[in-house]
C-alpha cells in the first residue's frame, strides 16, 4: 500500500508545482484537478487496504470527490471565459489590478 | 511492488509531468489525459471497477474535453503565451517540494499494513448504500450539480449589451 | 451434431485449442484467442457494409452503385483497400505532428475496445464485467476526444470547425444515449449486458421478452437509435463530415490510409453501438420465437445487426441533413425530456400490476408528451406543403 500513497504523494506535488508555477489559468485549474485525482488515488488505496473494504465509505466519498471536481471545473472554466472576454488574456501575472 | 503497478505509475507520472511542463497547452491537456487514463488503470488494479470506469466517463470524456475548448476560446490554434512559467515559479517549485518530502517521510514513517483479500465490490452494493445510507449527499450532489450547471451557464454566456 | 454443438461451437473450439498450452500461458492464449475473431470478423464485416451501403444507396437514388469491379461490384471494397494503402500520405507542414499521427489510432482503438462486452452468442463475450454498460459508455467518450485531437491538429480552419460542430453533436447526444439505457438498467438491475440478455431470453406462448416489446422499451429504442444515429456523426446527422457542405470536416488533412482508418473507427463505432442497442433492447442471442431457437445464437446476433444497419442505410439514403441549431434543439429539447419521461413510465410499469391497464397508462404517458413537445417545439415556424417535382 505504501507504494500507492507514495504515488498520490508524488502526483499531488506536481499538480502542485504546475498550480503555483504555470501562467496560463487553464493550466493552473488543471493542476487543482490534478491534486484532487492524487486524494482520490489516496482513498481508494486505503478502502483497498483498510481495515472494513465492506463499508464502501473508500468509493462513496471518491464519487462524490470526482462529481465535485467535474462541478467545480465547470465552474471554474466559466469564470476563466468571462474574465477573458473582458480582459483579452489568460496571463495570471497580468490580473493585478487589485494589487498594492 | 508487482510489475503492473510499476508500469501504470510510470505511465501515470509521465503523462502528468508532461501536462505540468509541456509549452503548448493542448498537448498538456493530452498529456493530462494519458495520466489520467493512467490512475483509471490503477483504480481497476485495486478493485474499484465502478470508479475507474467513471474516472474515464467523466474526466476523459467531459473535463478533457471542456478544458480544451476553454483553450480554444481563449487563445486559438497556434498561438502560446510566449513565457510558460509565473515570474516567482522557484518558490512555487520549493514548495511543491517541501510537501512531497513532508508526505513522503509521513507515509514511510507509518507501520506497513496487512494486505487482506481483494473485495469484491459489485455495482448492485454500490447502488444499494447510494440509496440507504449515503441517499442525502446524494441528493446534495444533484443541487450541487444543478447549481453548477445554471452558474457555469450564466457566466459563459455573451453579456447583453444594454442599448444606448 | 445437435443443435447446441453448433450453438458452442466456437466456445468448443477454444476450449479445445487451449488444452494443447501449459497452464502457465493459458490466460494469454485464452484471451488471443478470444480478441483475434473479434478483429477478423468486424472489418470484414465493414468492408461488406462500404458496398452494401454505396449499391443501397444508389438504389435509393435510382442509379445503379459500383458495379464493376466482382460480380455485381461485390469486391470493390478489396479495390478500395488497395487504393487507400497505396495513396500518399500528404501531412500539412504546419500540422502538429505527433498529435495528427495519433488520432486515427485512438479512434480505432476505442472503436475495438468497445466489443469486449458484447455478447455475441450463448456463452460467447469477451470479458463479463460486472460494469460493463459503465465501460461501453467510458470507451464512447474517448471518441470525443479522438475527433477533437484530428481536427485541432490539422491547423486549418475547416477542420477546426467541423471538429468543434462534430464534438459539440457528440456531447450532446451522448446524454439521451445514456439516459436512455438507464431504463434497461432498472428494469434488469444490472450492468452487466449478459445479465441482461438472459432476462430476455425467456418466452411466453413462444413470443420473446424482448424489452422492445414494451412501450417503454419502445420508446427507449427509437431514442438510442437516434442518439446512435448521431454519436457516429452519420446522415441525418453528418453536418460536421458532410461533403457538400464543409468537404470533409475534421479529417480533410487526412489522405491514404489514416482516412482509412478514420472511416473504419467510424464504422465500427457504429456497429458497435448497434449491438449494444440489439443487446439491450432486440434481445442479443435469443431467438425472436420459441420454436426457433434450434438456430445457433451467433447468427441471431448478426441476423440482428445486418437489419439495423440496412436501417441505418436506409435512413442516409432517405432524410436530409440536419443543421446544427436543429441537430442542438433536437437534443436537448426533444430528445432529453422524452429519455427523462421514459424513465418515469419506465417505474410506473414496474410499479402497476400486469394487465391491459399498464399498457394502456404507459403508451399514454409516452405518446402525448412527444406529440405535446414536437407541436411546442414547431410554434412559430410556418411550414409549407412540400410539392415534388420530378424528372420526366
Amino acid at each position: 500500500m505504501n507504494g500507492y500513497l507514495l504515488l498520490s504523494a508524488l502526483l499531488f506535488s506536481i499538480g502542485l508545482a504546475g498550480a503555483l508555477t504555470r501562467r496560463n489559468a487553464i493550466l493552473v485549474l488543471i493542476g487543482i484537478e490534478l491534486m484532487l485525482n492524487a486524494a482520490n488515488l489516496n482513498l481508494i488505496a486505503f478502502w483497498r487496504y483498510g481495515p472494513n473494504p465492506a463499508a464502501l465509505t473508500g468509493i462513496m466519498f471518491t464519487i462524490f470527490s470526482i462529481s465535485v471536481a467535474a462541478a467545480e471545473a465547470a465552474v471554474g472554466l466559466g469564470i476563466i471565459l468571462a474574465v477573458h472576454r473582458h480582459t483579452r488574456t489568460t496571463d495570471l501575472d497580468q490580473m493585478n489590478s487589485m494589487k498594492g | 511492488m508487482t510489475v503492473i503497478f510499476l508500469i501504470l505509475a510510470a505511465i501515470t507520472i509521465a503523462g502528468t509531468a508532461a501536462a505540468m511542463s509541456l509549452r503548448s497547452a493542448i498537448h498538456c491537456i493530452l498529456a493530462l489525459t494519458i495520466g489520467l487514463v493512467g490512475l483509471a488503470a490503477l483504480y481497476l488494479l485495486l478493485g474499484a471497477q465502478f470508479v475507474g470506469f467513471t474516472q474515464i466517463l467523466v474526466y476523459v470524456g467531459a473535463v478533457a474535453i471542456l478544458a480544451v475548448f476553454a483553450i480554444m476560446m481563449t487563445q486559438g490554434p497556434g498561438k502560446t503565451i510566449q513565457p510558460i512559467l509565473s515570474t516567482n515559479w522557484p518558490a512555487g517549485v520549493l514548495v511543491a517540494t517541501a510537501v512531497f518530502a513532508i508526505l513522503a517521510w509521513a507515509i514511510h514513517s507509518t507501520p506497513a499494513h496487512s494486505t487482506p483479500t481483494q473485495p469484491d465490490v459489485s455495482v448492485n452494493q454500490i447502488g444499494a448504500a447510494l440509496m440507504h445510507h449515503y441517499v442525502l449527499p446524494l441528493e446534495i450532489m444533484g443541487l450541487l450539480l444543478t447549481a453548477a450547471l445554471i452558474g457555469a451557464v450564466i457566466l459563459a454566456m455573451p453579456e447583453k449589451k444594454e442599448p444606448q | 451434431m445437435t443443435p447446441d454443438t453448433i450453438d458452442q461451437i466456437f466456445v468448443i473450439t477454444k476450449h479445445w485449442l487451449l488444452g494443447y498450452v501449459p497452464s502457465a500461458l493459458q490466460p494469454i492464449v485464452s484471451a488471443i484467442l478470444s480478441v483475434v475473431p473479434i478483429l477478423v470478423v468486424f472489418p470484414l464485416l465493414f468492408a461488406i457494409t462500404t458496398v452494401l451501403e454505396r449499391k443501397g444507396l444508389g438504389r435509393i437514388q435510382n442509379r445503379y452503385g459500383p458495379n464493376r469491379v466482382g460480380p455485381y461490384g461485390f469486391s470493390q471494397p478489396i479495390a478500395d483497400g488497395i487504393k487507400s494503402l497505396t495513396k500518399e500520405d500528404v501531412i500539412p507542414r504546419s500540422a502538429d505532428q505527433v498529435v495528427h499521427f495519433l488520432a486515427p489510432l485512438l479512434l480505432v482503438l476505442a472503436a475495438f475496445l468497445g466489443y469486449a462486452i458484447l455478447p455475441i452468442g450463448r456463452n460467447m463475450v469477451i470479458v463479463n464485467l460486472n460494469a460493463g454498460l459503465l465501460y461501453f459508455f467510458a470507451i464512447g467518450s474517448m471518441v470525443e476526444l479522438a475527433v477533437f485531437m484530428a481536427g485541432w491538429s490539422s491547423r486549418s480552419k475547416y477542420s477546426l470547425l467541423g471538429a468543434m460542430r462534430a464534438v459539440a453533436q457528440m456531447i450532446s447526444y451522448e446524454i439521451p444515449l445514456v439516459l436512455a439505457s438507464v431504463v434497461i438498467i432498472m428494469a434488469t438491475g444490472s450492468l452487466s449486458t449478459v445479465a441482461i440478455v438472459e432476462q430476455q431470453a425467456h418466452y411466453t406462448y413462444s413470443l420473446p421478452h424482448w424489452f422492445v416489446f414494451t412501450p417503454w422499451g419502445f420508446a427507449g429504442f427509437l431514442l438510442f437509435m437516434v442518439a446512435a444515429t448521431a454519436e457516429s456523426n452519420r446522415s441525418p446527422f453528418d453536418l460536421p463530415e458532410g461533403e457538400s457542405e464543409i468537404i470533409a470536416g475534421y479529417y480533410i488533412e487526412y489522405s491514404g490510409f489514416k482516412f482509412a482508418l478514420f472511416f473504419l473507427g467510424e464504422y465500427l463505432g457504429m456497429f458497435a453501438t448497434s449491438g449494444l442497442a440489439i443487446t439491450l433492447f432486440l434481445g442479443g442471442w435469443s431467438a425472436p420465437f420459441s420454436f426457433l431457437t434450434w438456430v445457433p445464437s451467433y447468427l441471431w446476433f448478426f441476423l440482428k445487426l445486418l437489419v439495423l444497419i440496412c436501417v441505418f442505410i436506409w435512413i442516409r439514403g432517405t432524410l436530409p441533413r440536419l443543421r446544427q441549431d436543429q441537430l442542438m434543439n433536437l437534443a436537448w429539447k426533444f430528445m432529453l425530456p422524452m429519455t427523462l419521461i421514459n424513465i418515469f413510465t419506465a417505474a410506473l410499469w414496474h410499479f402497476m400490476p400486469a394487465g391491459i391497464l399498464r399498457w394502456i397508462a404507459c403508451t399514454a404517458l409516452l405518446v402525448i408528451p412527444c406529440i405535446a413537445l414536437s407541436r411546442g417545439l414547431k410554434q412559430g415556424k410556418k411550414l409549407q406543403v412540400r410539392t415534388y417535382r420530378f424528372a420526366e
